[in-house]
Protein backbone atom coordinates (compact mmCIF):
# COMPACT_ATOMS: atom_id res chain seq x y z
CA UNK A 1 0.00 0.00 0.00
CA UNK A 2 1.67 3.23 -1.26
CA UNK A 3 1.80 5.89 1.73
CA UNK A 4 -1.05 8.55 1.47
CA UNK A 5 0.92 10.87 3.86
CA UNK A 6 4.44 10.82 4.10
CA UNK A 7 6.53 12.80 7.05
CA UNK A 8 10.04 13.24 7.05
CA UNK A 9 12.31 15.27 9.67
CA UNK A 10 9.41 17.22 10.63
CA UNK A 11 10.36 19.80 13.37
CA UNK A 12 8.17 22.31 14.75
CA UNK A 13 8.55 25.34 16.55
CA UNK A 14 6.66 27.91 19.39
CA UNK A 15 8.35 31.05 19.28
CA UNK A 16 12.11 30.15 19.91
CA UNK A 17 11.01 27.07 21.36
CA UNK A 18 11.34 23.57 19.17
CA UNK A 19 9.12 21.01 20.37
CA UNK A 20 9.12 18.65 17.44
CA UNK A 21 12.17 17.23 16.86
CA UNK A 22 13.28 14.62 13.75
CA UNK A 23 9.18 12.98 13.65
CA UNK A 24 8.80 10.68 11.02
CA UNK A 25 5.97 8.50 9.91
CA UNK A 26 4.28 7.20 7.21
CA UNK A 27 0.13 7.00 6.40
CA UNK A 28 -1.09 4.72 4.72
CA UNK A 29 -3.94 4.83 2.09
CA UNK A 30 -7.37 3.92 3.45
CA UNK A 31 -6.00 3.11 6.88
CA UNK A 32 -6.06 4.45 10.00
CA UNK A 33 -3.06 4.84 12.40
CA UNK A 34 -2.52 6.72 15.62
CA UNK A 35 -0.17 8.61 17.43
CA UNK A 36 0.24 8.15 20.98
CA UNK A 37 2.26 9.54 23.69
CA UNK A 38 1.97 11.96 27.02
CA UNK A 39 0.99 15.21 27.74
CA UNK A 40 3.73 17.51 26.24
CA UNK A 41 4.77 15.12 23.97
CA UNK A 42 4.19 17.01 20.53
CA UNK A 43 1.08 14.94 19.26
CA UNK A 44 -1.28 18.32 18.47
CA UNK A 45 1.69 19.86 17.44
CA UNK A 46 2.48 17.22 14.78
CA UNK A 47 -0.97 17.70 13.27
CA UNK A 48 -0.92 21.46 13.52
CA UNK A 49 2.41 21.40 11.86
CA UNK A 50 0.97 18.86 9.46
CA UNK A 51 -2.15 21.98 8.41
CA UNK A 52 1.29 24.67 8.92
CA UNK A 53 -0.37 26.45 11.94
CA UNK A 54 2.67 26.38 13.53
CA UNK A 55 6.42 26.98 11.86
CA UNK A 56 7.75 24.11 11.36
CA UNK A 57 10.20 22.56 9.17
CA UNK A 58 11.21 19.40 7.22
CA UNK A 59 9.55 16.97 4.57
CA UNK A 60 5.58 16.57 4.42
CA UNK A 61 4.33 14.90 1.63
CA UNK A 62 0.60 14.37 0.25
CA UNK A 63 -0.17 12.05 -2.46
CA UNK A 64 3.86 12.40 -3.57
CA UNK A 65 3.55 16.08 -2.70
CA UNK A 66 5.35 18.41 -0.37
CA UNK A 67 2.95 20.93 1.42
CA UNK A 68 4.95 22.39 4.00
CA UNK A 69 4.77 26.01 4.20
CA UNK A 70 1.34 26.08 2.05
CA UNK A 71 -1.31 28.06 3.81
CA UNK A 72 -3.19 26.01 5.88
CA UNK A 73 -6.38 26.93 3.81
CA UNK A 74 -4.79 25.27 0.68
CA UNK A 75 -3.92 22.33 2.21
CA UNK A 76 -7.27 21.90 3.26
CA UNK A 77 -8.65 22.46 0.07
CA UNK A 78 -6.41 19.47 -0.56
CA UNK A 79 -9.00 17.40 0.95
CA UNK A 80 -7.20 16.88 4.59
CA UNK A 81 -9.55 17.88 7.18
CA UNK A 82 -8.72 18.57 10.24
CA UNK A 83 -10.81 17.94 13.89
CA UNK A 84 -9.06 20.56 16.18
CA UNK A 85 -8.92 19.96 19.96
CA UNK A 86 -11.61 20.93 22.25
CA UNK A 87 -14.90 21.66 20.84
CA UNK A 88 -14.37 22.89 16.88
CA UNK A 89 -17.25 24.67 15.93
CA UNK A 90 -18.55 27.73 15.12
CA UNK A 91 -20.22 28.47 18.50
CA UNK A 92 -22.91 31.40 17.01
CA UNK A 93 -23.74 29.51 13.49
CA UNK A 94 -26.13 27.14 13.14
CA UNK A 95 -25.77 23.75 12.92
CA UNK A 96 -26.34 23.58 8.82
CA UNK A 97 -24.16 26.59 8.75
CA UNK A 98 -21.68 24.76 10.33
CA UNK A 99 -21.62 21.83 7.68
CA UNK A 100 -22.42 24.19 4.86
CA UNK A 101 -19.65 26.30 5.17
CA UNK A 102 -17.23 23.08 4.65
CA UNK A 103 -19.02 23.46 1.28
CA UNK A 104 -18.73 27.15 0.44
CA UNK A 105 -16.86 27.02 -2.83
CA UNK A 106 -19.03 24.45 -4.12
CA UNK A 107 -21.47 25.81 -6.99
CA UNK A 108 -23.66 22.86 -7.45
CA UNK A 109 -26.76 23.59 -4.81
CA UNK A 110 -28.16 20.19 -5.08
CA UNK A 111 -24.81 17.97 -4.37
CA UNK A 112 -24.35 20.09 -1.54
CA UNK A 113 -27.80 19.08 -0.29
CA UNK A 114 -26.79 15.31 -1.21
CA UNK A 115 -23.47 15.58 0.62
CA UNK A 116 -25.26 16.84 3.70
CA UNK A 117 -28.16 14.01 3.60
CA UNK A 118 -25.05 11.53 3.35
CA UNK A 119 -23.12 12.93 6.49
CA UNK A 120 -26.78 13.40 8.40
CA UNK A 121 -26.90 9.51 7.77
CA UNK A 122 -24.24 8.60 9.42
CA UNK A 123 -25.02 11.62 12.80
CA UNK A 124 -28.72 11.38 12.46
CA UNK A 125 -28.97 13.40 15.67
CA UNK A 126 -27.56 16.42 14.10
CA UNK A 127 -30.23 16.70 11.62
CA UNK A 128 -32.60 17.02 14.71
CA UNK A 129 -30.75 19.85 15.61
CA UNK A 130 -30.35 21.85 12.16
CA UNK A 131 -31.23 24.79 12.98
CA UNK A 132 -29.81 25.21 16.25
CA UNK A 133 -26.96 27.36 17.32
CA UNK A 134 -23.89 25.15 17.88
CA UNK A 135 -22.81 26.76 21.07
CA UNK A 136 -25.95 25.08 22.22
CA UNK A 137 -25.39 21.25 21.68
CA UNK A 138 -24.06 18.81 23.77
CA UNK A 139 -20.52 18.17 24.24
CA UNK A 140 -20.31 15.00 22.14
CA UNK A 141 -22.92 16.56 20.04
CA UNK A 142 -20.62 19.41 18.93
CA UNK A 143 -17.62 16.61 18.44
CA UNK A 144 -20.12 15.34 16.22
CA UNK A 145 -21.04 18.20 14.18
CA UNK A 146 -16.72 18.98 13.99
CA UNK A 147 -16.09 15.68 12.40
CA UNK A 148 -19.74 15.95 10.01
CA UNK A 149 -18.12 19.03 8.80
CA UNK A 150 -14.53 17.42 8.26
CA UNK A 151 -16.48 15.01 6.30
CA UNK A 152 -18.17 17.77 4.38
CA UNK A 153 -14.39 18.34 2.33
CA UNK A 154 -14.70 14.97 0.96
CA UNK A 155 -11.47 14.26 2.67
CA UNK A 156 -9.14 11.80 1.74
CA UNK A 157 -6.81 12.20 5.14
CA UNK A 158 -8.81 13.17 8.32
CA UNK A 159 -6.76 14.27 11.19
CA UNK A 160 -8.38 13.63 14.98
CA UNK A 161 -7.26 15.35 17.56
CA UNK A 162 -8.75 14.04 20.55
CA UNK A 163 -12.33 13.42 19.73
CA UNK A 164 -13.11 11.86 23.40
CA UNK A 165 -11.75 14.40 24.65
CA UNK A 166 -14.09 15.31 27.96
CA UNK A 167 -16.78 12.95 26.67
CA UNK A 168 -18.99 10.62 28.14
CA UNK A 169 -17.26 6.76 27.85
CA UNK A 170 -20.97 6.09 25.83
CA UNK A 171 -20.52 8.64 24.26
CA UNK A 172 -16.83 7.91 23.18
CA UNK A 173 -17.49 4.64 22.47
CA UNK A 174 -20.60 5.76 19.37
CA UNK A 175 -17.83 7.81 18.16
CA UNK A 176 -14.97 5.63 17.84
CA UNK A 177 -18.46 3.46 16.42
CA UNK A 178 -18.68 6.11 13.58
CA UNK A 179 -15.02 7.14 12.97
CA UNK A 180 -14.56 3.31 11.96
CA UNK A 181 -17.75 2.99 9.57
CA UNK A 182 -16.37 6.62 7.75
CA UNK A 183 -13.35 5.03 7.69
CA UNK A 184 -14.47 1.70 5.49
CA UNK A 185 -17.42 3.53 3.67
CA UNK A 186 -15.76 6.48 2.68
CA UNK A 187 -12.34 5.41 2.36
CA UNK A 188 -10.81 8.18 4.56
CA UNK A 189 -7.17 7.52 5.73
CA UNK A 190 -7.28 8.49 9.59
CA UNK A 191 -4.83 10.09 11.78
CA UNK A 192 -5.85 10.03 15.48
CA UNK A 193 -3.91 11.68 18.11
CA UNK A 194 -5.36 10.21 21.68
CA UNK A 195 -5.09 10.28 25.33
CA UNK A 196 -6.96 6.77 25.43
CA UNK A 197 -4.25 4.68 24.20
CA UNK A 198 -6.56 1.58 24.82
CA UNK A 199 -9.48 3.02 22.26
CA UNK A 200 -6.57 4.20 19.98
CA UNK A 201 -4.94 0.95 19.64
CA UNK A 202 -8.24 -0.61 18.87
CA UNK A 203 -9.24 1.33 16.32
CA UNK A 204 -5.68 1.79 14.36
CA UNK A 205 -3.85 -1.09 12.83
CA UNK A 206 -0.61 1.41 13.26
CA UNK A 207 0.68 3.47 15.99
CA UNK A 208 3.43 5.61 16.47
CA UNK A 209 4.50 6.60 20.17
CA UNK A 210 5.89 10.00 20.91
CA UNK A 211 7.89 11.43 23.70
CA UNK A 212 9.46 15.09 23.75
CA UNK A 213 9.22 15.53 20.46
CA UNK A 214 10.30 12.58 19.11
CA UNK A 215 8.89 9.00 17.69
CA UNK A 216 10.28 6.35 20.41
CA UNK A 217 8.53 3.31 19.00
CA UNK A 218 6.37 2.43 16.25
CA UNK A 219 4.37 -0.78 14.74
CA UNK A 220 0.91 -2.34 13.92
CA UNK A 221 -0.95 -1.93 16.96
CA UNK A 222 -1.01 -5.43 17.88
CA UNK A 223 2.26 -4.90 18.69
CA UNK A 224 2.63 -2.00 20.56
CA UNK A 225 -0.82 -2.76 22.53
CA UNK A 226 1.62 -5.64 23.71
CA UNK A 227 4.95 -3.75 24.35
CA UNK A 228 5.68 -3.80 28.01
CA UNK A 229 6.63 0.03 28.46
CA UNK A 230 3.53 1.16 26.59
CA UNK A 231 1.60 -0.76 28.41
CA UNK A 232 2.91 0.56 31.93
CA UNK A 233 3.04 4.10 30.79
CA UNK A 234 0.50 4.64 28.44
CA UNK A 235 -2.67 1.90 29.32
CA UNK A 236 -2.22 1.69 33.27
CA UNK A 237 -1.66 -2.18 34.03
CA UNK B 1 -48.01 66.93 16.35
CA UNK B 2 -46.52 68.51 12.94
CA UNK B 3 -43.40 69.57 14.41
CA UNK B 4 -43.63 66.60 16.28
CA UNK B 5 -43.49 64.24 13.30
CA UNK B 6 -41.26 66.67 11.61
CA UNK B 7 -38.42 65.73 13.98
CA UNK B 8 -39.11 62.44 13.79
CA UNK B 9 -38.70 62.09 10.47
CA UNK B 10 -35.77 64.10 10.49
CA UNK B 11 -34.52 62.27 13.28
CA UNK B 12 -35.50 58.77 11.10
CA UNK B 13 -33.19 60.47 8.38
CA UNK B 14 -30.18 61.06 10.35
CA UNK B 15 -30.49 57.84 11.99
CA UNK B 16 -30.29 56.42 8.55
CA UNK B 17 -27.08 57.71 7.75
CA UNK B 18 -25.76 56.93 11.56
CA UNK B 19 -26.80 53.37 10.84
CA UNK B 20 -24.96 52.85 7.80
CA UNK B 21 -21.89 54.50 8.81
CA UNK B 22 -22.00 52.39 12.46
CA UNK B 23 -22.88 49.20 10.35
CA UNK B 24 -19.73 50.00 8.13
CA UNK B 25 -17.67 50.17 11.58
CA UNK B 26 -19.05 47.18 13.11
CA UNK B 27 -18.51 45.21 10.35
CA UNK B 28 -14.42 45.91 10.45
CA UNK B 29 -14.88 45.18 14.65
CA UNK B 30 -16.56 42.27 14.26
CA UNK B 31 -13.62 40.24 12.23
CA UNK B 32 -10.48 42.43 13.27
CA UNK B 33 -11.29 43.61 17.32
CA UNK B 34 -10.51 47.11 15.43
CA UNK B 35 -12.46 50.41 15.44
CA UNK B 36 -11.59 52.18 12.04
CA UNK B 37 -11.30 55.45 13.13
CA UNK B 38 -10.90 56.66 9.36
CA UNK B 39 -14.15 55.14 8.22
CA UNK B 40 -15.89 58.98 8.27
CA UNK B 41 -12.77 60.14 6.48
CA UNK B 42 -13.00 57.10 3.71
CA UNK B 43 -16.92 57.67 3.47
CA UNK B 44 -16.26 61.63 2.64
CA UNK B 45 -13.73 61.03 -0.04
CA UNK B 46 -16.01 58.38 -1.49
CA UNK B 47 -18.27 61.44 -1.77
CA UNK B 48 -16.04 63.74 -3.27
CA UNK B 49 -15.16 60.65 -5.95
CA UNK B 50 -19.23 60.72 -7.08
CA UNK B 51 -19.31 64.62 -6.86
CA UNK B 52 -16.27 64.65 -9.74
CA UNK B 53 -18.16 62.09 -11.49
CA UNK B 54 -21.14 64.33 -11.78
CA UNK B 55 -19.31 67.12 -12.37
CA UNK B 56 -18.16 65.54 -15.15
CA UNK B 57 -21.29 65.35 -16.29
CA UNK B 58 -22.20 61.60 -14.95
CA UNK B 59 -25.97 61.70 -13.56
CA UNK B 60 -26.73 61.13 -10.27
CA UNK B 61 -27.17 57.80 -9.78
CA UNK B 62 -24.66 56.69 -12.57
CA UNK B 63 -21.85 58.51 -10.22
CA UNK B 64 -23.35 56.99 -7.24
CA UNK B 65 -23.11 53.60 -8.39
CA UNK B 66 -19.49 53.90 -9.81
CA UNK B 67 -18.53 55.64 -6.67
CA UNK B 68 -19.49 53.04 -3.98
CA UNK B 69 -17.75 50.23 -6.24
CA UNK B 70 -14.84 52.50 -6.71
CA UNK B 71 -15.16 52.50 -2.64
CA UNK B 72 -15.67 49.00 -2.53
CA UNK B 73 -12.06 48.81 -4.76
CA UNK B 74 -10.16 51.32 -2.62
CA UNK B 75 -11.35 49.22 0.75
CA UNK B 76 -9.95 45.66 -0.62
CA UNK B 77 -6.99 47.63 -1.51
CA UNK B 78 -6.12 49.29 1.47
CA UNK B 79 -6.88 46.28 3.52
CA UNK B 80 -4.51 44.10 1.43
CA UNK B 81 -1.52 46.89 1.10
CA UNK B 82 -1.47 48.67 4.51
CA UNK B 83 -3.37 46.72 7.37
CA UNK B 84 -1.89 43.14 6.07
CA UNK B 85 1.69 44.15 7.11
CA UNK B 86 0.06 44.85 10.13
CA UNK B 87 -2.11 41.49 11.12
CA UNK B 88 0.51 40.87 14.33
CA UNK B 89 0.79 44.44 14.93
CA UNK B 90 0.09 45.80 18.58
CA UNK B 91 -3.50 47.75 18.82
CA UNK B 92 -2.45 50.95 19.27
CA UNK B 93 -0.35 50.83 15.91
CA UNK B 94 -3.27 49.87 13.97
CA UNK B 95 -5.12 52.65 16.06
CA UNK B 96 -2.13 55.32 14.70
CA UNK B 97 -2.33 54.01 11.47
CA UNK B 98 -6.25 54.46 11.45
CA UNK B 99 -5.65 58.07 12.47
CA UNK B 100 -2.61 58.42 10.16
CA UNK B 101 -5.08 57.21 7.05
CA UNK B 102 -7.80 59.66 8.50
CA UNK B 103 -5.79 62.90 8.21
CA UNK B 104 -4.31 61.75 4.73
CA UNK B 105 -7.66 60.80 3.72
CA UNK B 106 -8.64 64.59 4.60
CA UNK B 107 -5.82 66.50 3.10
CA UNK B 108 -6.15 64.71 -0.14
CA UNK B 109 -9.65 65.54 -0.41
CA UNK B 110 -8.60 69.09 0.56
CA UNK B 111 -5.95 69.38 -1.86
CA UNK B 112 -7.70 67.64 -5.04
CA UNK B 113 -10.98 69.42 -4.67
CA UNK B 114 -9.78 72.28 -1.89
CA UNK B 115 -11.88 72.78 1.66
CA UNK B 116 -14.09 74.70 0.09
CA UNK B 117 -18.19 74.04 0.88
CA UNK B 118 -20.10 72.94 -2.14
CA UNK B 119 -23.14 72.00 -2.15
CA UNK B 120 -24.18 68.85 -3.18
CA UNK B 121 -27.46 67.55 -5.34
CA UNK B 122 -30.71 65.40 -4.11
CA UNK B 123 -31.68 62.50 -6.64
CA UNK B 124 -35.17 62.27 -4.99
CA UNK B 125 -38.28 64.91 -6.94
CA UNK B 126 -38.70 68.17 -5.26
CA UNK B 127 -42.15 67.68 -4.23
CA UNK B 128 -44.47 65.26 -5.79
CA UNK B 129 -43.05 63.10 -3.51
CA UNK B 130 -43.14 62.38 0.25
CA UNK B 131 -45.50 63.17 2.94
CA UNK B 132 -46.44 67.51 2.57
CA UNK B 133 -45.04 69.19 5.82
CA UNK B 134 -44.02 66.35 7.69
CA UNK B 135 -41.34 64.13 5.98
CA UNK B 136 -39.41 65.93 2.73
CA UNK B 137 -38.16 64.11 -0.10
CA UNK B 138 -34.42 63.89 0.26
CA UNK B 139 -35.20 62.16 4.04
CA UNK B 140 -37.65 59.75 2.80
CA UNK B 141 -35.33 59.10 -0.13
CA UNK B 142 -32.13 58.56 2.06
CA UNK B 143 -33.99 56.05 4.75
CA UNK B 144 -35.69 54.08 1.89
CA UNK B 145 -31.73 53.92 -0.20
CA UNK B 146 -30.71 53.13 3.58
CA UNK B 147 -33.04 49.97 3.82
CA UNK B 148 -32.54 49.06 0.28
CA UNK B 149 -28.45 48.23 1.39
CA UNK B 150 -29.11 47.27 4.76
CA UNK B 151 -31.69 44.79 3.38
CA UNK B 152 -28.85 43.85 0.58
CA UNK B 153 -26.25 43.06 2.81
CA UNK B 154 -28.85 41.49 4.97
CA UNK B 155 -29.34 38.83 2.83
CA UNK B 156 -25.98 38.78 1.96
CA UNK B 157 -24.22 37.69 5.19
CA UNK B 158 -27.31 35.35 5.71
CA UNK B 159 -28.14 33.28 2.46
CA UNK B 160 -25.02 33.75 0.39
CA UNK B 161 -22.51 30.74 0.88
CA UNK B 162 -19.33 33.64 0.58
CA UNK B 163 -21.61 35.59 3.63
CA UNK B 164 -21.53 32.49 5.37
CA UNK B 165 -17.63 31.97 4.95
CA UNK B 166 -17.17 35.76 6.10
CA UNK B 167 -19.12 35.51 8.97
CA UNK B 168 -17.15 32.27 9.73
CA UNK B 169 -13.95 34.23 9.36
CA UNK B 170 -15.09 36.41 11.92
CA UNK B 171 -16.01 34.46 14.58
CA UNK B 172 -12.74 31.64 14.20
CA UNK B 173 -10.30 32.55 11.82
CA UNK B 174 -7.79 29.50 12.65
CA UNK B 175 -11.42 27.04 12.01
CA UNK B 176 -12.22 29.30 9.38
CA UNK B 177 -8.78 28.56 7.62
CA UNK B 178 -9.46 24.69 8.82
CA UNK B 179 -12.63 24.87 6.27
CA UNK B 180 -10.71 25.96 3.23
CA UNK B 181 -11.73 29.43 3.79
CA UNK B 182 -9.82 32.04 2.48
CA UNK B 183 -9.71 33.78 5.34
CA UNK B 184 -6.83 36.87 4.26
CA UNK B 185 -9.52 37.53 1.10
CA UNK B 186 -12.40 37.73 3.73
CA UNK B 187 -11.04 40.49 5.52
CA UNK B 188 -10.02 42.44 2.76
CA UNK B 189 -13.65 41.80 1.21
CA UNK B 190 -15.44 43.36 4.59
CA UNK B 191 -12.82 46.44 4.63
CA UNK B 192 -14.74 46.50 0.84
CA UNK B 193 -17.98 46.36 2.46
CA UNK B 194 -17.45 48.73 4.82
CA UNK B 195 -15.75 51.15 2.79
CA UNK B 196 -18.53 50.67 0.36
CA UNK B 197 -21.50 51.20 2.87
CA UNK B 198 -19.72 54.08 4.43
CA UNK B 199 -20.04 55.73 0.44
CA UNK B 200 -23.77 55.46 0.43
CA UNK B 201 -23.86 57.41 3.76
CA UNK B 202 -21.85 60.00 2.76
CA UNK B 203 -23.31 60.64 -0.74
CA UNK B 204 -26.84 60.46 1.22
CA UNK B 205 -25.62 62.79 3.67
CA UNK B 206 -24.06 65.38 1.79
CA UNK B 207 -27.14 67.36 0.37
CA UNK B 208 -27.99 67.71 4.10
CA UNK B 209 -24.90 68.46 5.59
CA UNK B 210 -23.51 70.04 2.21
CA UNK B 211 -19.99 68.82 0.73
CA UNK B 212 -16.62 69.74 2.48
CA UNK B 213 -13.62 67.34 4.01
CA UNK B 214 -14.66 67.70 7.62
CA UNK B 215 -18.30 67.01 6.54
CA UNK B 216 -18.05 63.44 8.27
CA UNK B 217 -16.45 64.05 11.98
CA UNK B 218 -19.72 65.10 13.60
CA UNK B 219 -21.23 61.96 12.00
CA UNK B 220 -18.53 59.24 12.62
CA UNK B 221 -19.03 60.21 16.67
CA UNK B 222 -22.97 59.79 16.22
CA UNK B 223 -22.08 56.48 14.69
CA UNK B 224 -19.96 55.29 17.26
CA UNK B 225 -22.45 56.13 19.37
CA UNK B 226 -24.92 54.13 17.47
CA UNK B 227 -22.65 51.43 17.37
CA UNK B 228 -21.97 51.03 21.20
CA UNK B 229 -25.62 51.84 22.17
CA UNK B 230 -26.59 48.69 20.09
CA UNK B 231 -24.07 46.36 21.16
CA UNK B 232 -20.28 47.03 19.37
CA UNK B 233 -20.16 43.31 18.15
CA UNK B 234 -23.99 43.32 16.74
CA UNK B 235 -24.68 44.35 13.09
CA UNK B 236 -28.61 44.47 13.66
CA UNK B 237 -27.93 46.51 17.06
CA UNK B 238 -25.87 49.03 15.53
CA UNK B 239 -28.06 49.19 12.41
CA UNK B 240 -31.28 49.75 15.55
CA UNK B 241 -28.99 52.12 17.41
CA UNK B 242 -28.31 54.33 14.47
CA UNK B 243 -32.07 55.31 14.15
CA UNK B 244 -32.02 55.23 17.90
CA UNK B 245 -29.83 57.99 18.11
CA UNK B 246 -30.78 60.05 15.37
CA UNK B 247 -34.43 60.24 16.29
CA UNK B 248 -33.12 60.80 20.02
CA UNK B 249 -30.73 64.12 19.04
CA UNK B 250 -34.00 65.14 17.54
CA UNK B 251 -35.87 64.59 20.30
CA UNK B 252 -34.07 66.21 22.88
CA UNK B 253 -34.07 69.88 20.42
CA UNK B 254 -37.99 69.22 20.30
CA UNK B 255 -38.34 68.99 23.62
CA UNK B 256 -36.24 71.71 24.34
CA UNK B 257 -38.36 73.93 22.27
CA UNK B 258 -41.45 72.70 23.82
CA UNK B 259 -40.11 73.67 27.16
CA UNK B 260 -38.96 77.02 26.08
CA UNK B 261 -42.13 78.02 24.37
CA UNK B 262 -44.12 76.83 27.22
CA UNK B 263 -42.19 78.06 30.27
CA UNK B 264 -40.22 80.83 28.51
CA UNK B 265 -37.13 79.26 29.79
CA UNK B 266 -34.11 78.23 27.74
CA UNK B 267 -32.95 74.64 28.62
CA UNK B 268 -31.64 72.87 25.73
CA UNK B 269 -31.85 73.51 21.62
CA UNK B 270 -30.34 72.28 18.59
CA UNK B 271 -26.80 73.89 19.73
CA UNK B 272 -27.03 71.08 22.86
CA UNK B 273 -28.57 67.89 21.07
CA UNK B 274 -25.05 66.62 20.63
CA UNK B 275 -23.82 67.02 23.70
CA UNK B 276 -27.55 65.67 25.41
CA UNK B 277 -27.60 62.63 23.07
CA UNK B 278 -24.72 61.64 23.74
CA UNK B 279 -24.91 61.87 27.74
CA UNK B 280 -28.20 60.00 27.07
CA UNK B 281 -25.86 57.08 24.97
CA UNK B 282 -23.15 57.50 28.12
CA UNK B 283 -26.40 56.86 30.57
CA UNK B 284 -27.21 53.59 28.33
CA UNK B 285 -23.93 52.20 28.72
CA UNK B 286 -23.39 52.88 32.36
CA UNK B 287 -26.64 50.74 32.92
CA UNK B 288 -25.84 48.07 30.32
CA UNK B 289 -21.92 48.06 29.49
CA UNK B 290 -22.74 45.55 26.17
CA UNK B 291 -25.27 47.76 24.45
CA UNK B 292 -28.81 47.29 24.42
CA UNK B 293 -28.46 44.35 22.07
CA UNK B 294 -24.68 43.16 23.13
CA UNK B 295 -25.04 39.75 22.38
CA UNK B 296 -24.36 37.72 25.62
CA UNK B 297 -22.69 34.50 23.92
CA UNK B 298 -23.80 31.22 24.23
CA UNK B 299 -21.49 28.90 25.88
CA UNK B 300 -20.98 25.38 27.40
CA UNK B 301 -19.08 25.03 29.85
Amino acid sequence: MAALLEVKGLKAFYGQTQSLYDVAFDIPNGGITTLLGANGAGKTTTLRAICNMVRSEGTVRFDGKDIVGQPTEEIVRLRIAHVPEGRGTFTTLTVEENLRIAAYTRKDKQGVRDELERVFSYFPRLKERVQQQAGTLSGGEQQMLAIARALMLKPRLMLLDEPSFGLAPLVVVEIFRILKLINQEEQVSILLVEQNAALALDLASHAYVLETGKVVMSGPSSVVKNDENVRKSYLGY
Amino acid sequence: MEQFLQQLASGLANGAIYACVALALVMIYVSTDHLNFAQGEMAMFSTYLSWQLMSWGASFWVAFFVAVVLSFVLGVIIERAILRPLHNAPVLSVVVVFIGLLAICNSMAGAIWSYLIKEFPSPFPKASFGIAGVIGPHQLGVVLVTLIVLGFLFVFFRYTPLGLAMRAAAQNPQMARLVGVRVDWMLALGWGLAAAVGAVAGIMVAHIVYLDPNMMGGILLYAFASALVGGIGNPGGAVIGGFIVGVLENMVAYAGNQIEKATGVYIVGNGEKLTVALIIVIFVLTVKPAGLFGRVAVKRV
